[in-house]
Formats: C-alpha cells, structure tokens, sequence
C-alpha cells in the first residue's frame, strides 16, 4: 500500500515525517535530495528510533605512525539516533552501528510528481 | 487508508517534550504485556533536585551554610557550593529528553516532579517508584563533611515535606551522609519513621570504609527497625585508578561497580552479615555481572584464607546471595544462558529487583525481564515487583493507571 507522506516541496531536506501504518510506524527521511524510510521501532528497546537527532559517524584521527590525534566528525557518513538510550543507525542503510549484524527494516519510497509516499 | 490524507503523518519536533508522550511505545509495550495485571516496583528511579535547589536550600539548617548555598545559587557558572561531577552522560545531547524537559508543561498544585514522574510511571506501568536524587549521588566525594550533612537534611526533609507526604506511589530509600558516621545514626533515627521512607542509602562513590566501627550503631538501629540500607552505584572520575580512563564509557563501565565491588568485599569479609543477620542490604545500579563474578572471587581465595576473615561461618557467596540487587543496567548477552546462569546465581527468583533508574540515560524498562525466555511468569512477576513489595513492605494491589494507547497526540 502507497501511503502518502507529504509534498516534496515542504518536506525540507534534514526534516522527516512519522507515518502511522498498519504495520506500525515508519520513519521517513529526507537527507541529501534522497528519502528514506525504516520502522520506528529501535531493535534495543522498542523506542521511536526515528526521532532523534541525526549525528554525523564519530572517527578517531589515527596518523601513519598510529598515534591517536584526536576525533572529527565524518560527514559523509549520517546517523539517525534513538532518543531514549542513543542506539545510532545508517541513514542510508538503517545498519545498526553498534551491531552491524543487525538493520531496521527498510521501506521503499516513492515519488509522484510533487508527492512523496512510502510502501508499506 | 486514504493515501492522500496526511492525518495520520507528523512531523518531529524539538521544542515541546512530555514525559508520557516520549514513552508512548513503553505505554505499548505495558498494554501489550498486561502489566496492569499485576504489580511493578522500581526500586530506582530519578529525579533532577538540582531543579528545586531553590527550595531545598531554604531546609538548611545551619544559617551560615544556608546563606552560602543561596548566594551560590544565585550565580551560576561560576564555583558553586555543591561543585558537579566531570562527565557527558547524555552522549553529545543524543539523549534528547536530558535537554528537552524544560520544554514539559506541568499543572496543578503538586510539586512538578510528582506530576512528570506519575507521567512516566504510568508510561511504562509502574505502581511504585523509590526516587533517588541525581546531583546528589556525587556528594559523597565533597571535600567538606560538614556540606554533604547539611545538604542531606535538607534535601532529605525537602523529599518528605513536598513529595512523599503528598504522593503514596512515591516512595524512597533516604540519602545518608556517611562521610559523619553521628549525623548518619541521627538521620536513621529523625527520618526512619516519615511517610514514604523504605530505607536509607549510601552512595557508592567514597572513601570511608563500611567495615568502620563508627558505623555499627547505625546498622544495628537499621536492623531494628527492619528498614534496607542500600549501596546506589556512581562514578568519580577524580579516583586516582578510574583517571586512568579517558572515555565516559569506560569511568561509567567501571566505576558503577568499582565502589560497590569494595563494600560488598568489606561487607562480606568483615563479617557484617554475622553482626547485622536480620539487616536488609541491597547493591543499586550495578548491573549484575560484578556480583557473579566476585562471589567467584571471594569463594575461591576464601577456602585457602578463612583466616583473613574469621567471622564468616559460610563461604562469602553464601551471604551475597542472601542481599539484594537491582537489575539495571541488565546485560544483555547474545547467549541467554550466561545470563540465567547469572540470575541462578545471584538466587534471583527472590533477591533480584527491577530498576529502570529513569529519566538517566541507560534506563530500563519492565521488558527487560519480562521479556527473558528462560523465566516462569511468577519469576518474572517476583523480580518485577513481588520482592520489593516484600522488601519494602507495601501492598502487591496493582495502583497503575498506564495511559490509553494514542492518547498523547
């Protein structure tokens, strides 16, 4: 089933929508020009996984001579984090960071002229 | 579903926050498992205190110290009389209701953290919460005795006044200034009868030992009035041996056992068990790894040395099986047969207690152990309330009021 989620022209790039469906809630969003879509429910504790902040991956700088020189941010790679206990996922992926075995189920998304859905 | 009705889309926001509406999928979880059915007791849960220091402060006795605690009040981010403890508990704001609860909208004319915490118990059907300060579980380390005294009667006498005389369904385990083993006996004995009080507690972080003769008249009075003395687990990341650890996961990882690994090593060794039999003890915040472990430990040099510590008649993990402990934060193995080995261990079907140690940062929920595939359903129903209710005497009549499904939007 198509369930709408918004107009593309007021869904802004780094917000996202929560859709309620018959398989419970899914987390739409929309980062970087593309959108993406997992269930709301964190593989820890059943908290809303998809409403938190979004966090750049944390790097440790190690140099040739593998001395640590500090932390960044990795841009290139976003997190999406639970808000009741910080449990991070891919925004791309839905890849459970602190066990990569592990993925929130995905959902497609699809665009129809200004309107964007996700199947569900 | 009409596809092209967007009412059942919302947005997130970042500028309101509710107790109840951020656990809308704890209030799930409690209707799904049928928690009303029967009764849970957190025996560890939160509040900010330093939210009230306005109050609280005007509870101090002493006259001098009082000034001195509202003239620092007065000006924050400068040196304060209470100092703080170094740490990132909310992981960079990830946690995001550490900075959102300012935005909670309270009614009424209870006290607001009556409302926000029957909000959050309600969520996760809870009927009984001990509430324990946050601040204040870093006061043990205060370099002047005569502050963590003064702040303990006023905070305690506070507690009393504005939340436990107005609220049955909080209840608390009272804050002992151990640092003064006299004014500790005196707390027990001003306090031990008032509304809602089930206990006393000492935080972990410290450098007093609980084996110290000055402490015997407290445990005794303790034993007496059938009240639990309780060892709440926290961190000090100026501890000569946890400075050697340069991430808040590893002074947290360590530290909340550090402090209780040596009580329950002074505790046992000395023979307190033998002095105090009929003294309820229990271990706070912990988790439960370190207890399987160290009654290993314990046994094992025991056998080769009884002649360190006399006193016992029993092997040391004799009498740790016999104290309390508070699941949280629970490990969770991938294998769960290493932690029912844990739970058997421990002698969990009666010793072992839920704590959720809400609104912190790696609180639990009901699930945690009502979700376990090797525990029976009165297991599960003893760890979740049924031993607390023992423990602090109260009524196992199920009081929640867990909040219809949606009705948060």
């Amino acid at each position: 089933m198509e369930i709408f989620v918004a107009k593309k022209a007021e869904f802004k790039v780094s917000d996202r929508r929560i859709v309620q469906s018959e398989r419970g809630e899914i987390g739409v969003f929309h980062h970087e020009g593309a959108f993406y879509a997992y269930s709301n429910t964190c593989l820890h504790s059943g908290g809303p996984a998809c409403e938190g902040l979004l966090m750049p991956r944390v790097v440790d700088i190690i140099a040739e001579d593998r001395t640590y020189q500090g932390q960044d941010f990795d841009e290139s790679e976003m997190h999406f984090v639970c808000p009741w206990h910080g449990w991070e996922y891919d925004i791309k992926t839905g890849q459970s960071i602190g066990d990569r075995r592990q993925f929130l189920r995905k959902y497609e998304v699809v665009e129809r002229g200004d309107d964007v859905f996700v199947i569900a | 579903m009409n596809a092209k009705t967007p009412n059942n889309v919302r947005e997130v926001r970042f500028d309101e926050f509710s107790s109840s509406g951020s656990l809308i999928k704890a209030a799930e979880q409690a209707h799904k498992r049928n928690y009303k059915d029967f009764l849970i007791v957190d025996v560890d849960s939160h509040h900010y205190e330093s939210e009230s220091y306005g109050e609280i402060f005007k509870y101090i006795e002493n006259p001098v110290i009082r000034r001195q605690a509202l003239e620092s009040a007065s000006r924050g981010g400068r040196s304060s009389m209470l100092g703080g403890s170094v740490g990132y508990q909310d992981i960079g704001g990830r946690i995001t209701r550490h900075w959102l609860r300012k935005h909670e909208k309270t009614e009424g004319p209870e006290h607001r953290d009556i409302t926000t915490t029957l909000r959050w118990m309600n969520a996760m059907g809870v009927d009984y919460a001990c509430l324990f300060p946050t601040p204040m579980l870093f006061l043990g380390t205060h370099p002047q005795v005569e502050i963590e005294v003064a702040m303990a009667r006023a905070y305690n006498r506070w507690l009393c006044d504005t939340i436990l005389d107005h609220e049955p369904r909080i209840i608390s385990m009272l804050y002992l200034p151990f640092n003064d083993p006299e004014a500790t006996y005196q707390m027990v004995r001003d306090f031990g009868h008032r509304k809602g009080v089930k206990g006393f507690m000492v935080t972990a972080p410290r450098y007093k030992p609980v084996h110290d003769n000055a402490y015997m008249k407290t445990y005794r009075l303790l034993e007496e009035m059938g009240l639990p003395i309780s060892f709440h687990a926290a961190y000090n990341w100026n501890d000569q041996s946890l400075q050697l650890t340069n991430r808040f996961i590893g002074v947290h990882a360590l530290g909340f056992m550090w402090f209780n690994m040596v009580h329950m090593t002074n505790w046992v060794v000395n023979g307190l068990p033998e002095r105090f039999p009929k003294l309820k003890v229990m271990w706070i915040e912990s988790g439960l790894t370190w207890a399987y472990s160290l009654m290993q430990r314990l046994d094992h040099s025991y056998k080769m040395r009884t002649s360190d510590c006399p006193s016992l008649k029993r092997k040391p993990s004799e009498y740790m099986r016999e104290m309390y402990f508070s699941t949280q934060p629970m490990e969770m193995p991938d294998d769960p047969s290493i932690l029912e080995a844990t739970f058997k261990m421990i002698n969990a079907e009666t010793q072992l207690v839920w704590s959720s140690d809400y609104p912190h940062w790696d609180f639990d929920l009901p699930g945690v152990i009502y979700d376990l595939p090797f525990l029976s359903e009165q297991s599960k129903r003893n760890i979740l309330g049924g031993n607390a209710a023992r423990l602090f005497n109260l009524d196992p009549t199920p009081v929640k009021n867990i909040p219809p499904v949606g009705s948060f939007k």
